[in-house]
C-alpha cells in the first residue's frame, strides 16, 4: 500500500513537471540580487508573449552543479538554465541555430565565448553568457593608507604586492597580508602570468610546466612564511572550494586575490566600514592576466518547445534587455554591442563604479592561454588536482616538489580513468 | 482476519441503533467492503500454501521495499564498481573488471600512504583506523563513569542526566558549526583566552589539534546515547549484591572489578560494537568542522568516497563504488561480530 501511494505520488509530481505547450522552464541561480532582476525582464516578456509562460524556478547553486548533470544525463531538466559548468555539459544544449530568426547577430555579438559552450568542432549556438567574469585583486586602501605604504601600480608584480602588503600586515597588526581562495581556477591566472601552460599539443593537459611550478612553488613559499594566508588552504581537504571573501570583508587581510563577482557582495557587506579598491591582476614574468569566466543562460535539448524556447532566449540575449541587466545587477556584459556602447552601472558608490571600470579594463591584458581555459574540456581536471596538491603541500604533508608529481600523476590517471 | 459471517450483515441498520452506530457502520462500510473483497482470495492463498505463504504474503510489501532500497544499491554498487568512465548509466559504462581495486591497492609499500597510486584511500583509512582507535576507546570511558556517577544518589540527578544527553539530539550539521564557531579564529576560545594574555590562534589549521577536535567534537555528541544504555545496565544489577558486599566490608575498587563490570559486561560489549561502527561511518559533523583539513589529516573513508565520487572533476563513480565496497566488508565483520556477541548473550540467559 505505502509503495503503491509512493508511485502513486511520484507519478503525480512527473505529471506536474512535463511542460505544457507554451510552457517555457528556467532553472535559475543568484549570486546577488540577479534573480529579482530577471523575474522583472521575464514578466516583462510575457506580458507581450502571452502564449508563452515562462516558469523561473529559483534554486541555490549546488543545485546546478550536483544535481543539473544527473538531470541531464538521464535525458531530463530544464529548458533553458544559467550554468558555468558549460563546456563539460555541451553535449546536453539545444542548437538554436536553425531556430533563431538572426544567427548572425549571435555570431556577431557573442561569438567570442560561443567555443565555450559547445562540443568542440562545431558551430552550434547553445546561449549567451549572462555575465562574464574576471579574477583579479582588491585592496583594503583605507589600511595602506593608514600604514603609510603606497599602493602598487597597475603593472606591479606579484613580489611586490607581496612586499607592500606585508608591510601593511605589519604596521595595521592584521593576520594575513594576502589571501587567494582556495580554488584551481583563482590560482590559475597567476600561474599563466608565469608562464604557464596546461594545454598539451594533443588537447589533452600537459604536465606542469616551469612557470607553473614557477607560482606554485612561490605560493607555498609564501603560505610558510606568512605572506599568503594558509588557513582558507587548509580549512579543507580534496578540491571543495573555500572564498577568502570574509576575511577581506572583516578588514583582515591587505591584498585579496578573488574576482569581478565579488563586487557586488563587497558593495553589500563592507559598505562604509573601510575603502576599497580593484586592483586588475599582479604581473608575472610573461603577462598580467587574470582568469576570464562567467556563467551562460543555455537552451537545452531535451526541451519539448524549441521554438518557444528560441523566443525567449532571443528576448533576452537582444541588446537592450543585455544592456539593462548588466547595468541593473553589476555584472559585467559580455555582448560585443553592449561593450562598444558602454554601460552605466546603476550603483550610488564611486567605490563600485571604479573597482567595475577597473575589471573592464583588466580584461584587455588577458593572455591567449587564459583567453582558452574555459572552453577546454580539461580545465576543471586540471583545477581539482591543483587544489587538492597545493593545498597538501600547505599543510606540510609534502613539499611542493612532490606536489607537482602528484599534479601530473593525478591528472593522467583522470584523463586514462574519463575513457577518452 | 475478518469474522465469518456476511460483511454486509452489520451495516444493516437495527431499529434500536443510536444515530451514533448507523454513522459509524456508514463510515466502516468501505474497509468491511475492502475486507469482504480480500477474504476469499485470502482464504484460498492460504489453503494453498499454508502458514508460510501467509507469512510470505504479510512479509512481501516490506521486503519488496528493502529490496529495492537496501539490496539492489548493493548489487548495483557491485557492479558499479567493476565499471569505468564518467557516464551515469550503467550500460554507456564500460566494463574494467578488477581495475578499480587494482587501482585502490596500487602500492609500493603498504605502511607508507604516499607510495600508493591512490594516497588519499590510504591516508583516510589510516586516519579512520587511528579515529575509531581513539574515539571509542576514550568515548566508552567517559560514558561509562558518566554513567557511573549518574547512578549515584546526586542532587538534581534528573538535571545532570538531561544535560548529557543533550548533545544527542543535536543535528550533526549543527554540531559541526558550534564548535567551529568555537575554535575558529575569531571564535569563542581565542575571545575567552585573550584577557590572559594569549595570541589568537587558529586551532583547526594545527594538524594535531584539528584531529583532536574530531575526536573530541565527535565523543562529545554521541556520548550522551552511550551513557544511556550503561546507565540502564546499571540500574538492571540487583541491589542486594551491593548491599552483601557493603556487610562484608569490601573496597570500593574490589566492588566495581568484581560485582559493576562483570555484571555490565553484556551491555558494555554491545555499546562498544555499535560505537564501532559508528566511528568507522564518521562523517557528517567532522565534515563541518573540518572539510577533511587541514591537509588530510582529518579525511576519513567517507568523505573520501564522497569526494571521489561526487566533488573531484570528472567524478569517478566506480572508484568510488570500491572503496564504498572495501568499507562495507569492514561494517559487515563489525556487524557479525555484533550478531555474535547478541548471540551469547541471549545463550547465557537460556542457562
Amino acid at each position: 500500500m505505502a509503495l503503491k501511494s509512493l508511485l502513486a505520488a511520484s507519478a503525480l509530481t512527473l505529471m506536474t513537471t512535463t511542460a505544457h505547450a507554451g510552457d517555457v522552464r528556467i532553472m535559475w541561480y543568484s549570486d546577488g540580487i540577479e534573480g529579482e532582476v530577471f523575474q522583472d525582464l521575464v514578466s516583462r516578456f510575457m506580458k507581450d508573449n502571452p502564449g508563452i509562460n515562462v516558469i523561473v524556478d529559483n534554486v541555490a547553486y549546488s543545485v546546478i552543479k550536483e544535481q543539473l548533470p544527473v538531470q541531464l544525463e538521464a535525458g531530463n531538466g530544464p529548458d533553458i538554465a544559467r550554468v558555468t559548468a558549460i563546456k563539460d555539459l555541451a553535449k546536453h544544449w539545444l542548437d538554436l541555430r536553425p531556430l533563431v530568426s538572426n544567427a548572425a547577430y549571435w555570431d556577431e555579438n557573442f561569438g567570442a565565448n560561443a567555443d565555450w559552450m559547445r562540443p568542440d568542432g562545431s558551430n552550434q549556438i547553445s546561449g549567451f553568457m549572462t555575465q562574464l567574469t574576471l579574477t583579479g585583486g582588491f585592496a583594503n586602501k583605507t589600511l595602506f593608507e593608514q600604514a603609510g605604504v603606497a599602493l602598487p601600480g597597475p603593472k606591479a608584480t606579484w613580489a611586490e604586492w607581496a612586499a607592500a602588503a606585508k608591510k601593511v600586515a605589519a604596521s595595521q597588526q592584521i593576520p594575513y597580508p594576502m589571501a587567494l581562495d582556495r580554488s584551481g581556477h583563482r590560482i590559475t591566472a597567476p600561474n599563466i602570468s608565469y608562464g604557464a601552460n596546461y594545454v598539451g599539443a594533443d588537447g589533452k593537459p600537459a604536465k606542469l610546466d616551469a612557470g607553473a611550478k614557477a607560482y606554485l612553488g612561490q605560493f607555498i613559499g609564501w603560505t610558510k612564511d606568512g605572506t599568503m594566508s594558509k588557513d582558507v588552504w587548509v580549512s579543507a581537504a580534496g578540491q571543495s572550494y573555500r572564498a577568502a571573501a570574509d576575511d577581506f570583508i572583516n578588514g583582515q587581510v591587505a591584498f585579496y586575490y578573488a574576482g569581478s563577482w565579488q563586487i557586488p557582495n563587497f558593495a553589500k557587506k563592507i559598505g562604509s566600514n573601510f575603502d576599497w579598491v580593484a586592483t586588475g591582476s599582479p604581473c608575472g614574468p610573461t603577462s598580467c592576466t587574470g582568469l576570464p569566466g562567467g556563467a551562460a543562460l543555455v537552451a537545452v535539448k531535451y526541451t519539448k518547445n524549441p521554438k518557444d524556447v528560441a523566443k525567449v532566449m532571443e528576448y533576452l540575449s537582444s541588446e537592450t534587455v543585455v544592456k539593462e541587466f548588466s547595468e541593473r545587477t553589476l555584472f559585467l556584459p559580455a555582448h560585443k554591442g553592449v561593450i562598444a556602447k558602454g554601460v552605466s552601472f546603476k550603483s550610488d558608490s564611486q567605490l563600485v563604479k571604479d573597482a567595475l571600470n577597473t575589471f573592464v579594463g583588466a580584461s584587455k591584458s588577458t593572455a591567449d592561454a587564459a583567453q582558452k581555459m574555459p572552453g577546454w574540456r580539461w580545465s576543471d581536471t586540471l583545477y581539482g588536482a591543483i587544489v587538492t596538491r597545493t593545498a597538501q603541500a600547505v599543510a606540510g604533508e609534502m613539499t611542493a616538489e612532490e606536489a607537482f608529481t602528484r599534479i601530473d600523476s593525478d591528472v593522467a590517471d583522470k584523463v586514462k580513468a574519463s575513457g577518452l | 482476519m475478518a469474522p465469518s459471517g456476511s460483511p454486509k450483515g452489520s451495516l444493516e441498520p437495527k431499529a434500536s441503533a443510536s444515530p451514533m452506530d448507523r454513522l459509524a457502520g456508514l463510515a466502516l462500510a468501505p474497509v468491511h467492503l475492502i475486507m469482504g473483497l480480500a477474504d476469499k482470495p485470502l482464504r484460498a492463498w492460504q489453503k494453498r500454501t499454508g502458514i508460510g505463504g501467509m507469512a510470505l504474503f504479510f512479509l512481501a510489501p516490506n521486503m519488496l521495499i528493502f529490496g529495492m532500497f537496501v539490496l539492489l544499491p548493493i548489487v548495483i554498487n557491485i557492479v558499479y564498481s567493476l565499471t569505468g568512465g564518467t557516464a551515469l548509466f550503467l550500460s554507456e559504462r564500460s566494463f574494467v573488471g578488477l581495475d578499480q581495486y587494482r587501482q585502490l591497492f596500487n602500492c609500493a609499500n603498504y605502511l607508507d600512504a604516499m607510495t600508493c597510486q591512490e594516497d588519499a584511500f590510504w591516508t583516510s583509512l589510516d586516519n579512520t583506523f587511528w579515529f575509531v582507535v581513539l574515539q571509542v576507546t576514550l568515548m566508552i570511558l567517559a560514558s561509562l563513569i558518566t554513567a557511573l556517577i549518574l547512578n549515584r544518589e546526586l542532587a538534581a540527578r534528573s538535571f545532570w542526566r538531561a544535560v548529557f544527553f543533550f548533545p544527542v539530539l543535536l543535528s550533526p550539521v549543527v554540531v559541526g558549526l558550534i564548535w567551529k564557531w568555537i575554535l575558529q579564529r575569531q571564535g569563542l576560545l581565542n575571545f575567552t583566552l585573550l584577557p590572559f594574555g594569549f595570541e589568537p590562534h587558529t586551532w583547526l589549521s594545527d594538524r594535531g589539534f584539528a584531529f583532536g577536535a574530531a575526536v573530541g567534537v565527535s565523543i562529545w555528541a554521541h556520548m550522551g546515547f552511550y551513557t544511556l544504555i550503561l546507565l540502564a545496565g546499571l540500574q538492571a544489577i540487583p541491589k542486594d549484591l551491593y548491599e552483601a558486599a557493603q556487610m562484608d566490608g569490601t573496597r570500593p575498587a574490589r566492588i566495581f572489578w568484581r560485582i559493576t563490570l562483570p555484571l555490565l559486561m553484556p551491555n558494555l560489549l554491545v555499546v562498544v560494537v555499535l560505537a564501532l561502527i559508528k566511528a568507522v561511518q564518521v562523517f557528517d559533523e567532522v565534515f563541518i568542522l573540518t572539510g577533511g583539513g587541514p591537509g588530510t589529516s582529518t579525511l576519513f573513508l567517507t568523505q573520501y568516497i564522497y569526494e571521489t565520487g561526487f566533488v573531484s572533476q570528472p567524478r569517478n563513480a566506480g572508484l568510488a563504488a570500491a572503496a564504498s565496497i572495501l568499507m562495507g566488508l569492514v561494517l559487515v565483520v563489525l556487524t557479525l561480530i555484533q550478531l555474535g556477541v547478541g548471540r551469547k548473550n541471549e545463550a547465557k540467559g537460556k542457562r
